[in-house]
């Protein structure tokens, strides 16, 4: 199993409060109630990676960790920060998580340089050097340094992705959220952006994944939770839970899948 | 008969018939008579023609007011457009209640309205005399119409690039301006340049108000030269105007295109 470092080199994350602590979590649209009370923890430096069936209120519980969701009720503290809070700077709390979505959402009208280096400027205040400096670097980190005066449509779907990695990258984040990263992909374009999210997991990146990719969790996951109809059904070691599920939904689930 | 056989014959038909209709017709006309009402000579051509008041005085404002609306006229929509889709619901009634107003009133009634009926009746002395005043109308009208076109170029963008942007730590603010504008900028091009178009061709509704000399616009330089000047008793200056006016749109809408090409092939 992955040796994953608890403490990240170099950053002063707050080791004793949980990276994301999740407390009853409820989330409805209109009548339809997605989350059910939802108990959820990240440490820092840890992997979680959260399955489950489409509907299951994966994608709806990673969204309310940085409140692009806002939560009906219930709490989402981030390393201890109160995100509902009216008080807490919600932006503040945002740069500080970075965010990688299904679809890329790539900004279209910039080139891949402008897309790493606008909101270092503009939230970071960074000078215009400095923050080219920080995009070529984790540009290098995502094996597209060729790639950086190019604009989004001209890359593949895999590169789009590993764009949109290294821009979040680009913000120094404490923590990263993946909502199926790799689900808009071919295929054959899947391996290149997971080969970056392992190798961002092997430097202790503290890393929240909602995910199809099992191998993937089971290789790189310190834990892999289980949602099914807005509730937590099980969680757990990922080996241990992929190989020997303890609820029958997560059975049936995994005899789908697997 | 074969198809294609058939298809070709109804083509060569229709080119024959045209071609008939417009020899016929350049046949018919009485040649002198046409040319003596719509080209006078001395109208088109020599050192009194004209072509100078209509260029130097006419189609300059022509394009300066039309500058001057639409650039107006943008920044208001720019206000307007994010108004309406403000979360604040004054604002968004506020917006709307402003876009059905002027888009519900002929361009015409705004102008006389805000060069005859304002002035006297709050003693308002409008910047730029009664053209500024005019200019202020179509600005308004202008306005209404193309708030409309950004909200729907607005909300073209998708909401991924809202919540890339909001997950990055970006405001509200630069995210509008940053992310989101310049993406519906891009989409309302082509609509926008219609807005242009359309806006050039109503600043001839100023010449009901009237202007001083060297302020008049295109119609109303050509107006005057159809009782006054070498070609006056004839409507050989309505036609020289119309040949400027499409001397500036043309290009304009050609322009446009080709730009809008440009971009999809940098961009997709």
């Amino acid at each position: 199993m992955s040796g994953v470092p608890l403490e990240k080199p170099g950053r002063a994350a707050d080791a004793s409060q949980p990276a994301i602590a999740v407390r009853n979590l409820h989330k409805s649209f209109g009548h339809n109630e997605v989350l059910k009370g939802i108990d959820f923890f990240v440490d820092p430096g840890q992997v979680v990676c959260v399955i489950g069936p489409s509907g299951s209120g994966k994608s709806t519980l990673l969204r309310c960790v940085n409140r692009l969701e806002e939560p009906t009720s219930g709490e989402v503290l981030i390393e201890g920060i109160d995100i509902c809070d009216p008080e807490t700077d919600l932006d503040d709390v945002r740069s500080r998580i970075g965010m990688v979505f299904q679809q890329f959402n790539l900004f279209p009208h910039l080139s891949v340089l402008k897309n790493l280096t606008l909101a270092q400027r503009t939230v970071r205040g960074r000078g215009k050097e400095e923050a080219v400096q920080v995009a070529r670097a984790n540009l290098a980190k995502v094996g597209l340094s060729d790639k950086e005066s190019a604009y989004p449509a001209h890359l593949s779907g895999g590169q789009q992705q590993r764009v949109a990695i290294a821009r979040a990258l680009s913000m120094d984040p404490d923590m990263m959220l993946f909502d199926e990263p790799t689900s808009a992909l071919d295929p054959e374009l899947v391996g290149d952006v997971l080969s970056v999210m392992k190798d961002l997991a092997a430097e202790g990146m503290t890393m929240m994944v909602v995910t199809h990719e099992m191998g993937f969790a089971r290789e790189v996951g310190d834990k892999l939770v289980f949602m099914d109809g807005g509730v937590v059904v099980e969680e757990g070691v990922p080996a241990e839970v992929l190989s020997n599920p303890q609820h029958e939904r997560t059975q049936a689930f995994l005899s789908k899948v697997l | 008969m074969k198809r294609t056989t058939k298809r070709r014959l109804v083509v060569w038909g229709v080119n024959l018939g045209v071609l008939a209709a417009v020899v016929a017709a350049l046949l018919l006309i009485d040649w002198s008579a046409f040319r003596a009402n719509f080209w006078s000579p001395d109208g088109v051509a020599g050192g009194d023609s004209n072509w100078g008041d209509l260029i130097t005085i006419g189609a300059v404002n022509t394009v300066k007011y039309t500058a001057i609306a639409f650039a107006g006229g943008l920044a208001f929509a720019v206000v307007l457009s994010l108004m309406r889709l403000s979360p604040i619901a004054t604002l968004r009634w506020l917006a709307t209640a402003y876009v059905e107003f002027f888009r519900g009133l002929p361009a015409l009634l705004v102008i006389l309205f805000m060069g005859f009926g304002l002035p006297i009746a709050i003693g308002w002395n409008p910047p730029g005399g009664v053209v500024g005043a005019g200019l202020l109308a179509l600005i308004m009208v202008a306005s209404a119409y193309m708030a409309e076109t950004l909200r729907a170029g607005i909300q073209a963008v998708p909401k991924g690039q809202t919540e890339a942007a909001r997950s990055l730590g970006m405001g509200a603010t630069s995210t509008t301006f940053r992310v989101v504008l310049p993406q519906a900028f891009r989409i309302v091009i082509p609509p926008l340049t219609n807005e242009f178009v359309l806006l050039i061709k109503d600043t001839a509704l100023l010449s009901v108000i009237g202007s001083t000399f060297t302020g008049r616009e295109l119609t109303t330089v050509a107006r005057d030269f159809t009782s006054s000047g070498v070609s006056a008793g004839t409507a050989t200056s309505l036609v020289q105007a119309a040949l400027l006016y499409l001397v500036i749109t043309i290009p304009l809408t050609q322009l446009v295109a080709w730009q809008e090409r440009r971009q999809r092939k940098a961009t997709r």
